[in-house]
Protein backbone atom coordinates (compact mmCIF):
# COMPACT_ATOMS: atom_id res chain seq x y z
CA UNK A 1 0.00 0.00 0.00
CA UNK A 2 1.28 3.46 -0.82
CA UNK A 3 2.21 5.71 2.09
CA UNK A 4 -0.21 8.37 0.87
CA UNK A 5 -3.12 6.02 1.55
CA UNK A 6 -1.55 4.09 4.36
CA UNK A 7 -1.09 7.05 6.67
CA UNK A 8 -4.84 7.59 6.77
CA UNK A 9 -5.55 3.88 7.12
CA UNK A 10 -3.30 3.77 10.17
CA UNK A 11 -5.35 6.47 11.85
CA UNK A 12 -8.75 4.92 11.14
CA UNK A 13 -9.02 2.52 14.13
CA UNK A 14 -8.06 5.15 16.71
CA UNK A 15 -10.14 7.80 14.98
CA UNK A 16 -13.19 5.52 15.00
CA UNK A 17 -12.73 4.89 18.72
CA UNK A 18 -12.36 8.59 19.52
CA UNK A 19 -15.33 9.60 17.35
CA UNK A 20 -17.51 6.80 18.72
CA UNK A 21 -16.64 7.15 22.38
CA UNK A 22 -16.11 10.90 22.72
CA UNK A 23 -17.26 13.03 19.80
CA UNK A 24 -20.60 11.22 19.44
CA UNK A 25 -21.59 11.44 23.13
CA UNK A 26 -20.45 15.08 23.25
CA UNK A 27 -22.71 15.89 20.30
CA UNK A 28 -25.67 13.98 21.74
CA UNK A 29 -25.38 15.63 25.16
CA UNK A 30 -25.03 19.06 23.56
CA UNK A 31 -28.30 18.50 21.67
CA UNK A 32 -29.94 17.03 24.78
CA UNK A 33 -28.91 20.14 26.73
CA UNK A 34 -31.34 22.16 24.59
CA UNK A 35 -34.26 19.77 25.13
CA UNK A 36 -36.70 18.94 27.87
CA UNK A 37 -36.15 15.35 28.97
CA UNK A 38 -37.29 14.01 32.32
CA UNK A 39 -36.53 10.33 32.22
CA UNK A 40 -39.10 9.60 34.90
CA UNK A 41 -41.88 10.90 32.63
CA UNK A 42 -40.74 9.89 29.19
CA UNK A 43 -38.31 7.42 27.67
CA UNK A 44 -37.78 9.64 24.63
CA UNK A 45 -36.51 13.21 24.55
CA UNK A 46 -39.12 15.97 24.59
CA UNK A 47 -39.27 19.30 22.79
CA UNK A 48 -36.53 21.85 22.39
CA UNK A 49 -36.36 24.56 25.03
CA UNK A 50 -33.63 26.64 23.44
CA UNK A 51 -31.07 27.91 25.90
CA UNK A 52 -33.64 27.50 28.69
CA UNK A 53 -31.56 25.11 30.81
CA UNK A 54 -28.52 27.36 30.60
CA UNK A 55 -30.56 30.40 31.59
CA UNK A 56 -32.05 28.46 34.52
CA UNK A 57 -28.60 27.37 35.69
CA UNK A 58 -27.18 30.86 35.81
CA UNK A 59 -30.25 32.77 37.00
CA UNK A 60 -32.56 30.50 38.92
CA UNK A 61 -30.84 27.50 40.47
CA UNK A 62 -29.32 27.77 43.95
CA UNK A 63 -27.94 24.21 43.59
CA UNK A 64 -25.95 25.25 40.53
CA UNK A 65 -24.59 28.44 42.09
CA UNK A 66 -23.67 26.41 45.17
CA UNK A 67 -21.83 23.76 43.12
CA UNK A 68 -20.06 26.48 41.15
CA UNK A 69 -18.91 28.12 44.40
CA UNK A 70 -17.84 24.78 45.91
CA UNK A 71 -15.88 23.87 42.79
CA UNK A 72 -14.24 27.31 42.79
CA UNK A 73 -13.25 26.82 46.44
CA UNK A 74 -11.84 23.37 45.70
CA UNK A 75 -9.75 24.76 42.83
CA UNK A 76 -8.63 27.80 44.85
CA UNK A 77 -7.40 25.61 47.73
CA UNK A 78 -6.27 22.51 45.88
CA UNK A 79 -4.20 24.01 43.05
CA UNK A 80 -1.90 26.31 45.07
CA UNK A 81 -1.53 23.69 47.80
CA UNK A 82 -0.57 20.93 45.37
CA UNK A 83 1.73 23.08 43.24
CA UNK A 84 3.57 24.59 46.21
CA UNK A 85 3.97 21.24 47.96
CA UNK A 86 5.20 19.63 44.75
CA UNK A 87 7.64 22.47 44.03
CA UNK A 88 9.04 22.44 47.56
CA UNK A 89 9.39 18.69 47.57
CA UNK A 90 11.00 18.62 44.13
CA UNK A 91 13.61 21.16 45.25
CA UNK A 92 14.29 19.07 48.38
CA UNK A 93 14.72 15.94 46.28
CA UNK A 94 17.11 17.45 43.78
CA UNK A 95 20.19 16.50 45.72
CA UNK A 96 21.43 12.90 45.71
CA UNK A 97 21.13 11.00 48.97
CA UNK A 98 19.68 7.88 50.54
CA UNK A 99 16.64 9.59 52.04
CA UNK A 100 16.09 11.41 48.75
CA UNK A 101 16.14 8.15 46.74
CA UNK A 102 13.77 6.45 49.17
CA UNK A 103 11.34 9.36 48.98
CA UNK A 104 11.57 9.50 45.19
CA UNK A 105 10.75 5.79 45.04
CA UNK A 106 7.48 6.16 46.97
CA UNK A 107 6.27 9.29 45.14
CA UNK A 108 4.34 7.23 42.62
CA UNK A 109 2.39 5.18 45.19
CA UNK A 110 -0.47 7.61 46.03
CA UNK A 111 -1.20 8.05 42.32
CA UNK A 112 -1.66 4.29 41.94
CA UNK A 113 -4.38 4.25 44.60
CA UNK A 114 -7.89 4.50 43.19
CA UNK A 115 -9.34 7.96 44.01
CA UNK A 116 -12.49 6.25 45.27
CA UNK A 117 -10.37 4.30 47.73
CA UNK A 118 -8.47 7.45 48.73
CA UNK A 119 -11.82 8.98 49.64
CA UNK A 120 -12.92 5.98 51.68
CA UNK A 121 -9.66 5.69 53.59
CA UNK A 122 -9.64 9.41 54.43
CA UNK A 123 -13.20 9.00 55.65
CA UNK A 124 -11.99 6.20 57.89
CA UNK A 125 -9.01 8.16 59.21
CA UNK A 126 -11.13 11.26 59.86
CA UNK A 127 -13.95 9.25 61.42
CA UNK A 128 -15.37 11.44 64.21
CA UNK A 129 -14.76 9.42 67.35
CA UNK A 130 -12.26 6.82 66.36
CA UNK A 131 -10.37 8.00 63.28
CA UNK A 132 -6.63 8.10 63.70
CA UNK A 133 -6.24 11.49 62.00
CA UNK A 134 -9.15 13.07 63.91
CA UNK A 135 -7.34 11.97 67.03
CA UNK A 136 -4.01 13.33 65.74
CA UNK A 137 -5.59 16.64 64.71
CA UNK A 138 -7.29 16.98 68.10
CA UNK A 139 -4.07 16.22 69.95
CA UNK A 140 -1.90 18.55 67.88
CA UNK A 141 -4.44 21.40 67.78
CA UNK A 142 -6.58 21.20 70.96
CA UNK A 143 -9.36 23.52 69.68
CA UNK A 144 -10.04 20.89 67.00
CA UNK A 145 -10.65 18.18 69.60
CA UNK A 146 -14.40 18.69 69.76
CA UNK A 147 -14.87 19.51 66.08
CA UNK A 148 -16.21 16.72 63.89
CA UNK A 149 -14.33 17.73 60.74
CA UNK A 150 -16.48 15.78 58.28
CA UNK A 151 -19.67 17.18 59.81
CA UNK A 152 -18.43 20.73 59.43
CA UNK A 153 -18.91 22.48 56.05
CA UNK A 154 -15.43 24.00 56.06
CA UNK A 155 -13.79 20.96 57.65
CA UNK A 156 -15.28 18.55 55.11
CA UNK A 157 -14.05 20.70 52.21
CA UNK A 158 -10.58 20.91 53.73
CA UNK A 159 -10.39 17.12 54.23
CA UNK A 160 -11.60 16.64 50.64
CA UNK A 161 -8.83 18.92 49.36
CA UNK A 162 -6.23 17.26 51.60
CA UNK A 163 -7.15 13.83 50.25
CA UNK A 164 -6.73 15.12 46.70
CA UNK A 165 -3.43 16.85 47.48
CA UNK A 166 -2.18 13.62 49.05
CA UNK A 167 -2.85 11.78 45.81
CA UNK A 168 -1.57 14.45 43.40
CA UNK A 169 1.27 16.39 45.06
CA UNK A 170 3.74 13.46 44.94
CA UNK A 171 2.90 12.82 41.30
CA UNK A 172 3.35 16.47 40.39
CA UNK A 173 6.66 16.39 42.26
CA UNK A 174 7.83 13.80 39.74
CA UNK A 175 6.74 16.07 36.88
CA UNK A 176 8.63 19.04 38.36
CA UNK A 177 11.70 16.87 39.02
CA UNK A 178 11.61 16.02 35.30
CA UNK A 179 11.57 19.74 34.55
CA UNK A 180 14.42 20.42 36.96
CA UNK A 181 16.55 17.69 35.42
CA UNK A 182 16.14 19.31 32.00
CA UNK A 183 17.36 22.73 33.17
CA UNK A 184 20.91 23.65 32.17
CA UNK A 185 23.19 23.97 35.19
CA UNK A 186 25.30 26.87 33.90
CA UNK A 187 23.03 29.84 34.82
CA UNK A 188 22.80 28.64 38.42
CA UNK A 189 26.57 28.11 38.64
CA UNK A 190 27.19 31.53 37.16
CA UNK A 191 24.86 33.21 39.68
CA UNK A 192 26.67 31.42 42.53
CA UNK A 193 30.03 32.55 41.17
CA UNK A 194 28.70 36.10 41.22
CA UNK A 195 28.07 35.70 44.95
CA UNK A 196 24.30 35.11 44.94
CA UNK A 197 22.93 33.27 47.98
CA UNK A 198 21.13 29.94 47.49
CA UNK A 199 17.83 31.71 48.08
CA UNK A 200 18.61 34.32 45.41
CA UNK A 201 19.62 31.60 42.95
CA UNK A 202 16.32 29.86 43.59
CA UNK A 203 14.22 33.01 43.30
CA UNK A 204 15.98 34.68 40.37
CA UNK A 205 17.28 31.77 38.30
CA UNK A 206 15.74 28.36 39.04
CA UNK A 207 12.08 29.24 39.57
CA UNK A 208 11.82 31.59 36.56
CA UNK A 209 13.32 28.83 34.39
CA UNK A 210 10.79 26.37 35.80
CA UNK A 211 7.76 28.58 35.14
CA UNK A 212 6.62 26.74 31.97
CA UNK A 213 6.62 23.42 33.85
CA UNK A 214 4.87 24.97 36.85
CA UNK A 215 2.23 26.41 34.52
CA UNK A 216 1.61 22.97 33.02
CA UNK A 217 1.34 21.41 36.47
CA UNK A 218 -1.04 24.16 37.63
CA UNK A 219 -3.30 23.79 34.59
CA UNK A 220 -3.38 19.99 34.83
CA UNK A 221 -4.21 20.21 38.52
CA UNK A 222 -6.95 22.75 37.82
CA UNK A 223 -8.45 20.35 35.30
CA UNK A 224 -8.46 17.46 37.77
CA UNK A 225 -9.82 19.67 40.55
CA UNK A 226 -12.64 20.91 38.30
CA UNK A 227 -13.61 17.32 37.48
CA UNK A 228 -13.46 16.16 41.11
CA UNK A 229 -16.04 13.44 41.60
CA UNK A 230 -14.82 10.10 43.00
CA UNK A 231 -13.72 11.37 46.40
CA UNK A 232 -16.87 13.46 46.75
CA UNK A 233 -18.92 10.26 46.48
CA UNK A 234 -16.81 8.15 48.82
CA UNK A 235 -15.54 10.77 51.31
CA UNK A 236 -18.29 13.32 51.92
CA UNK A 237 -21.26 12.32 49.77
CA UNK A 238 -21.53 16.01 48.94
CA UNK A 239 -22.24 16.88 52.56
CA UNK A 240 -22.67 18.07 55.17
CA UNK A 241 -25.68 19.72 53.56
CA UNK A 242 -24.46 20.64 50.09
CA UNK A 243 -21.13 22.02 51.22
CA UNK A 244 -19.00 19.68 49.08
CA UNK A 245 -21.25 19.19 46.04
CA UNK A 246 -18.93 19.84 43.08
CA UNK A 247 -20.17 20.48 39.54
CA UNK A 248 -19.44 16.91 38.43
CA UNK A 249 -21.31 15.56 41.46
CA UNK A 250 -24.23 17.91 40.75
CA UNK A 251 -24.49 16.59 37.19
CA UNK A 252 -24.55 13.05 38.58
CA UNK A 253 -27.30 13.97 41.05
CA UNK A 254 -29.44 15.73 38.45
CA UNK A 255 -29.12 12.88 35.98
CA UNK A 256 -29.29 9.79 38.16
CA UNK A 257 -31.31 10.88 41.19
CA UNK A 258 -33.72 13.34 39.64
CA UNK A 259 -33.51 11.85 36.12
CA UNK A 260 -33.55 15.25 34.41
CA UNK A 261 -31.36 14.44 31.42
CA UNK A 262 -31.84 17.78 29.65
CA UNK A 263 -30.77 19.91 32.56
CA UNK A 264 -27.96 17.52 33.54
CA UNK A 265 -26.56 17.76 30.00
CA UNK A 266 -26.60 21.55 30.16
CA UNK A 267 -24.71 21.66 33.46
CA UNK A 268 -22.28 19.04 32.14
CA UNK A 269 -21.66 21.23 29.10
CA UNK A 270 -20.99 24.29 31.24
CA UNK A 271 -18.30 22.25 32.99
CA UNK A 272 -17.01 21.00 29.64
CA UNK A 273 -16.74 24.54 28.30
CA UNK A 274 -14.54 25.55 31.23
CA UNK A 275 -12.30 22.54 30.69
CA UNK A 276 -11.98 23.06 26.94
CA UNK A 277 -10.94 26.64 27.65
CA UNK A 278 -8.20 25.32 29.94
CA UNK A 279 -7.27 22.67 27.38
CA UNK A 280 -6.60 25.43 24.89
CA UNK A 281 -4.13 27.16 27.23
CA UNK A 282 -2.53 23.87 28.19
CA UNK A 283 -1.89 22.95 24.59
CA UNK A 284 -0.45 26.33 23.76
CA UNK A 285 2.13 25.65 26.46
CA UNK A 286 2.81 22.02 25.64
CA UNK A 287 2.82 22.18 21.86
CA UNK A 288 4.98 25.29 21.72
CA UNK A 289 8.17 24.52 19.84
CA UNK A 290 11.35 24.99 21.86
CA UNK A 291 12.78 28.48 21.35
CA UNK A 292 9.43 30.02 20.47
CA UNK A 293 7.75 32.23 23.02
CA UNK B 1 35.65 38.35 49.05
CA UNK B 2 37.65 40.59 51.33
CA UNK B 3 38.56 41.10 54.97
CA UNK B 4 41.18 39.73 57.28
CA UNK B 5 42.01 36.09 57.57
CA UNK B 6 40.12 35.89 60.90
CA UNK B 7 36.99 37.43 59.39
CA UNK B 8 37.10 34.98 56.51
CA UNK B 9 37.50 32.04 58.87
CA UNK B 10 34.55 33.23 60.94
CA UNK B 11 32.44 33.59 57.80
CA UNK B 12 33.38 30.09 56.68
CA UNK B 13 32.49 28.66 60.10
CA UNK B 14 29.14 30.47 59.95
CA UNK B 15 28.44 29.09 56.53
CA UNK B 16 29.30 25.57 57.73
CA UNK B 17 26.95 25.89 60.67
CA UNK B 18 24.15 27.20 58.48
CA UNK B 19 24.68 24.30 56.09
CA UNK B 20 24.54 21.83 58.98
CA UNK B 21 21.30 23.35 60.29
CA UNK B 22 19.83 23.30 56.79
CA UNK B 23 20.80 19.63 56.39
CA UNK B 24 18.93 18.89 59.63
CA UNK B 25 15.84 20.76 58.43
CA UNK B 26 16.04 18.95 55.10
CA UNK B 27 16.18 15.54 56.76
CA UNK B 28 13.25 16.38 59.01
CA UNK B 29 11.16 17.58 56.04
CA UNK B 30 11.95 14.45 54.03
CA UNK B 31 11.06 12.17 56.94
CA UNK B 32 7.79 14.06 57.38
CA UNK B 33 7.09 13.65 53.65
CA UNK B 34 7.72 9.92 53.81
CA UNK B 35 5.40 9.63 56.81
CA UNK B 36 2.61 11.60 55.11
CA UNK B 37 2.85 9.61 51.87
CA UNK B 38 3.09 6.19 53.47
CA UNK B 39 0.83 6.58 56.49
CA UNK B 40 -2.59 6.25 54.80
CA UNK B 41 -1.37 3.19 52.90
CA UNK B 42 0.17 1.53 55.96
CA UNK B 43 -2.88 2.34 58.07
CA UNK B 44 -5.10 0.65 55.52
CA UNK B 45 -2.76 -2.36 55.44
CA UNK B 46 -2.85 -2.62 59.24
CA UNK B 47 -6.62 -2.28 59.34
CA UNK B 48 -6.97 -5.10 56.82
CA UNK B 49 -5.45 -7.51 59.35
CA UNK B 50 -7.45 -6.33 62.37
CA UNK B 51 -10.41 -8.02 64.00
CA UNK B 52 -13.46 -5.72 64.22
CA UNK B 53 -12.93 -5.40 68.00
CA UNK B 54 -9.42 -4.00 67.45
CA UNK B 55 -10.57 -1.68 64.71
CA UNK B 56 -10.70 1.56 66.64
CA UNK B 57 -7.72 0.88 68.85
CA UNK B 58 -5.08 3.25 67.65
CA UNK B 59 -2.37 0.73 68.54
CA UNK B 60 -0.21 -1.11 66.05
CA UNK B 61 0.04 -4.06 68.45
CA UNK B 62 -2.85 -6.42 67.89
CA UNK B 63 -3.41 -10.04 66.98
CA UNK B 64 -3.35 -10.10 63.18
CA UNK B 65 -5.98 -12.13 61.37
CA UNK B 66 -6.63 -13.19 57.77
CA UNK B 67 -10.36 -13.44 58.44
CA UNK B 68 -11.14 -10.21 56.58
CA UNK B 69 -9.64 -11.56 53.38
CA UNK B 70 -11.56 -14.81 53.82
CA UNK B 71 -14.76 -12.87 54.43
CA UNK B 72 -14.54 -10.67 51.34
CA UNK B 73 -14.03 -13.68 49.08
CA UNK B 74 -16.95 -15.56 50.65
CA UNK B 75 -20.69 -15.12 50.17
CA UNK B 76 -22.28 -12.53 50.14
CA UNK B 77 -19.37 -10.28 49.15
CA UNK B 78 -17.78 -12.52 46.49
CA UNK B 79 -15.02 -10.04 45.79
CA UNK B 80 -13.47 -12.67 43.50
CA UNK B 81 -16.15 -11.98 40.90
CA UNK B 82 -15.51 -8.23 41.20
CA UNK B 83 -11.79 -8.79 40.83
CA UNK B 84 -12.47 -10.83 37.70
CA UNK B 85 -14.67 -8.02 36.29
CA UNK B 86 -11.93 -5.44 36.87
CA UNK B 87 -9.36 -7.68 35.21
CA UNK B 88 -11.53 -8.45 32.18
CA UNK B 89 -12.49 -4.80 31.65
CA UNK B 90 -8.98 -3.38 32.10
CA UNK B 91 -7.29 -6.06 29.98
CA UNK B 92 -9.77 -5.89 27.10
CA UNK B 93 -9.64 -2.10 27.09
CA UNK B 94 -5.86 -1.97 26.69
CA UNK B 95 -5.83 -4.85 24.19
CA UNK B 96 -8.12 -2.80 21.93
CA UNK B 97 -6.70 0.64 22.65
CA UNK B 98 -2.96 0.03 22.48
CA UNK B 99 -2.64 -1.45 18.94
CA UNK B 100 -5.03 1.15 17.52
CA UNK B 101 -3.18 3.95 19.30
CA UNK B 102 0.24 2.70 18.23
CA UNK B 103 -0.73 2.78 14.54
CA UNK B 104 -2.25 6.25 14.85
CA UNK B 105 0.72 7.56 16.83
CA UNK B 106 3.06 6.22 14.14
CA UNK B 107 1.12 8.02 11.42
CA UNK B 108 1.11 11.25 13.43
CA UNK B 109 4.81 10.96 14.12
CA UNK B 110 6.12 10.01 10.67
CA UNK B 111 3.80 11.49 8.05
CA UNK B 112 2.72 14.95 7.04
CA UNK B 113 -0.98 15.16 6.31
CA UNK B 114 -3.62 17.75 5.75
CA UNK B 115 -5.39 18.83 8.92
CA UNK B 116 -2.93 16.94 11.09
CA UNK B 117 -2.57 19.79 13.58
CA UNK B 118 -6.32 20.10 14.01
CA UNK B 119 -6.79 16.34 14.31
CA UNK B 120 -4.08 16.02 16.91
CA UNK B 121 -5.47 18.99 18.80
CA UNK B 122 -8.88 17.28 18.85
CA UNK B 123 -7.41 14.05 20.19
CA UNK B 124 -5.63 15.97 22.93
CA UNK B 125 -8.64 18.08 23.81
CA UNK B 126 -10.76 14.98 24.44
CA UNK B 127 -8.56 14.24 27.45
CA UNK B 128 -9.89 17.34 29.14
CA UNK B 129 -13.55 16.47 28.71
CA UNK B 130 -15.27 15.47 31.95
CA UNK B 131 -16.33 11.81 32.06
CA UNK B 132 -19.73 12.82 33.33
CA UNK B 133 -20.68 14.51 30.02
CA UNK B 134 -19.66 11.41 28.06
CA UNK B 135 -21.53 8.97 30.27
CA UNK B 136 -24.99 10.56 29.95
CA UNK B 137 -25.62 9.57 26.29
CA UNK B 138 -23.95 6.20 26.84
CA UNK B 139 -26.20 5.46 29.81
CA UNK B 140 -29.28 6.13 27.64
CA UNK B 141 -27.87 4.15 24.70
CA UNK B 142 -26.88 1.13 26.80
CA UNK B 143 -30.25 1.18 28.54
CA UNK B 144 -32.00 0.99 25.17
CA UNK B 145 -29.65 -1.76 23.97
CA UNK B 146 -29.91 -3.72 27.23
CA UNK B 147 -26.17 -3.36 27.75
CA UNK B 148 -26.26 -1.78 31.21
CA UNK B 149 -24.30 -3.77 33.78
CA UNK B 150 -22.15 -5.57 31.17
CA UNK B 151 -18.42 -5.69 30.53
CA UNK B 152 -18.96 -4.46 26.96
CA UNK B 153 -20.48 -1.21 28.19
CA UNK B 154 -17.60 -0.51 30.55
CA UNK B 155 -14.98 -1.36 27.94
CA UNK B 156 -16.53 1.00 25.39
CA UNK B 157 -16.59 4.01 27.74
CA UNK B 158 -13.13 3.27 29.14
CA UNK B 159 -11.79 3.40 25.58
CA UNK B 160 -12.90 7.05 25.57
CA UNK B 161 -10.42 7.86 28.34
CA UNK B 162 -7.59 5.58 27.36
CA UNK B 163 -7.28 5.91 23.58
CA UNK B 164 -6.50 9.66 23.22
CA UNK B 165 -4.15 9.40 26.13
CA UNK B 166 -2.29 6.45 24.60
CA UNK B 167 -1.95 8.16 21.19
CA UNK B 168 -0.47 11.23 22.90
CA UNK B 169 1.94 9.22 25.00
CA UNK B 170 3.07 6.88 22.20
CA UNK B 171 3.66 9.75 19.80
CA UNK B 172 6.04 11.19 22.38
CA UNK B 173 8.01 7.94 22.43
CA UNK B 174 8.00 7.63 18.62
CA UNK B 175 9.15 11.21 18.09
CA UNK B 176 12.21 10.41 20.20
CA UNK B 177 13.23 7.52 17.92
CA UNK B 178 15.28 8.47 14.82
CA UNK B 179 13.88 6.97 11.63
CA UNK B 180 17.06 6.39 9.56
CA UNK B 181 16.90 2.61 9.78
CA UNK B 182 13.26 2.72 8.70
CA UNK B 183 14.19 4.81 5.66
CA UNK B 184 17.02 2.41 4.83
CA UNK B 185 14.72 -0.62 5.01
CA UNK B 186 12.16 1.16 2.79
CA UNK B 187 14.84 1.91 0.22
CA UNK B 188 15.77 -1.79 0.29
CA UNK B 189 12.21 -2.57 -0.74
CA UNK B 190 10.55 -3.51 2.55
CA UNK B 191 6.87 -2.57 2.86
CA UNK B 192 5.78 0.01 5.38
CA UNK B 193 3.86 -2.57 7.41
CA UNK B 194 6.93 -4.84 7.61
CA UNK B 195 8.96 -1.84 8.73
CA UNK B 196 6.45 -1.06 11.49
CA UNK B 197 6.34 -4.66 12.72
CA UNK B 198 10.05 -5.53 12.35
CA UNK B 199 11.81 -2.24 13.10
CA UNK B 200 9.53 0.23 14.87
CA UNK B 201 7.72 -1.99 17.36
CA UNK B 202 10.90 -3.60 18.77
CA UNK B 203 12.48 -0.17 19.27
CA UNK B 204 9.53 1.49 20.99
CA UNK B 205 8.56 -1.64 22.90
CA UNK B 206 9.44 -0.06 26.30
CA UNK B 207 7.24 2.92 25.43
CA UNK B 208 4.38 0.62 24.43
CA UNK B 209 4.77 -1.28 27.69
CA UNK B 210 4.74 1.87 29.81
CA UNK B 211 1.70 3.20 27.96
CA UNK B 212 -0.11 -0.12 28.37
CA UNK B 213 0.55 -0.22 32.10
CA UNK B 214 -0.49 3.40 32.50
CA UNK B 215 -3.77 2.79 30.67
CA UNK B 216 -4.34 -0.39 32.65
CA UNK B 217 -4.03 1.56 35.92
CA UNK B 218 -6.41 4.28 34.70
CA UNK B 219 -9.03 1.70 33.73
CA UNK B 220 -8.54 -0.39 36.86
CA UNK B 221 -9.11 2.63 39.13
CA UNK B 222 -11.96 4.13 37.09
CA UNK B 223 -14.97 4.86 39.30
CA UNK B 224 -17.53 7.16 37.68
CA UNK B 225 -18.40 4.97 34.67
CA UNK B 226 -18.61 1.83 36.79
CA UNK B 227 -20.80 3.59 39.36
CA UNK B 228 -23.30 4.69 36.73
CA UNK B 229 -23.24 1.81 34.25
CA UNK B 230 -23.06 -1.25 36.52
CA UNK B 231 -25.30 -2.66 39.20
CA UNK B 232 -24.52 -6.29 40.06
CA UNK B 233 -22.94 -8.42 37.36
CA UNK B 234 -20.23 -6.12 35.99
CA UNK B 235 -19.27 -4.17 39.13
CA UNK B 236 -15.53 -3.41 39.28
CA UNK B 237 -13.35 -3.08 42.38
CA UNK B 238 -13.52 0.69 43.05
CA UNK B 239 -17.33 0.48 43.11
CA UNK B 240 -17.17 -2.92 44.83
CA UNK B 241 -15.48 -1.41 47.90
CA UNK B 242 -18.38 1.00 48.39
CA UNK B 243 -20.58 -2.08 48.95
CA UNK B 244 -19.00 -2.52 52.36
CA UNK B 245 -20.72 0.64 53.51
CA UNK B 246 -23.90 -1.04 54.65
CA UNK B 247 -26.98 -0.04 56.59
CA UNK B 248 -25.30 -1.55 59.64
CA UNK B 249 -22.48 0.94 59.21
CA UNK B 250 -19.17 0.97 57.40
CA UNK B 251 -17.34 -2.36 57.60
CA UNK B 252 -13.91 -0.74 57.69
CA UNK B 253 -11.89 -3.93 58.13
CA UNK B 254 -13.43 -5.37 54.96
CA UNK B 255 -13.01 -2.09 53.07
CA UNK B 256 -9.33 -2.12 54.04
CA UNK B 257 -8.86 -5.74 52.97
CA UNK B 258 -10.50 -5.04 49.61
CA UNK B 259 -8.48 -1.81 49.34
CA UNK B 260 -5.25 -3.76 49.72
CA UNK B 261 -6.47 -6.17 47.07
CA UNK B 262 -7.08 -3.30 44.62
CA UNK B 263 -3.89 -1.43 45.37
CA UNK B 264 -1.11 -4.03 45.57
CA UNK B 265 -1.14 -4.94 41.84
CA UNK B 266 -1.18 -1.22 40.93
CA UNK B 267 1.75 -0.50 43.27
CA UNK B 268 3.77 -3.21 41.56
CA UNK B 269 2.90 -1.95 38.08
CA UNK B 270 3.53 1.68 38.98
CA UNK B 271 6.90 1.01 40.55
CA UNK B 272 8.12 -0.91 37.53
CA UNK B 273 7.43 1.98 35.17
CA UNK B 274 8.00 4.93 37.48
CA UNK B 275 10.94 6.29 35.55
CA UNK B 276 8.96 6.69 32.34
CA UNK B 277 5.63 7.45 33.96
CA UNK B 278 5.96 11.20 34.05
CA UNK B 279 7.28 12.08 30.63
CA UNK B 280 4.19 10.54 29.08
CA UNK B 281 1.74 12.37 31.26
CA UNK B 282 2.85 15.75 30.01
CA UNK B 283 3.57 14.52 26.52
CA UNK B 284 7.32 14.84 26.75
CA UNK B 285 7.06 18.56 27.37
CA UNK B 286 9.13 18.39 30.50
CA UNK B 287 11.43 15.49 29.77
Amino acid sequence: MHDRVLKYVLIIPAALIVVGTTIWPLGVSLITSFRDWRLARSLTPGGFVGAGHYVTAFTDDPDFSNALAVTARVVALDVPLTVLLALGLALLLRRAGVLQSVTRAVLILPFAVSPALVGISFRFMFNAETGVLSWAAGTAIPPLRDVVLLADPVGALVVLVLSDAWRWAPYMTLVILGGLAALPREPEEAARMDGATEFQVLRDVTIPALLPVLAIVAILKTVFALKMFDQVVTLTGGGPGQSTVTLAYLVYSIAFRWYDMGYASAVAWILTAMLVFLAFWYMRLVLRKPGQT
Amino acid sequence: MSGTLAQRAARAAGARRRRLVWRGVETALLLATLLIILFPILWMALTAFKRPVDLFDLTVFFTPTLDNFRTIFAHPWNIGATLLNSTIVALTTVVIAIPASTLAAYAFSRFEMRGKGLLFFAILATQFIPAVVVVLPFYLLFRDLGLLDTHVALIIVNLAIVTPFAVWMLKGFLDAVPNESEEAALVDGATRLRVIIDIVVPVIWPGVLVTTVFCFILTWNEFLFALILTRDDAVTLPVGITRFRTERGDLWELIAAAGILISIPMFLLASVIQRHFVGGMTGGAVK
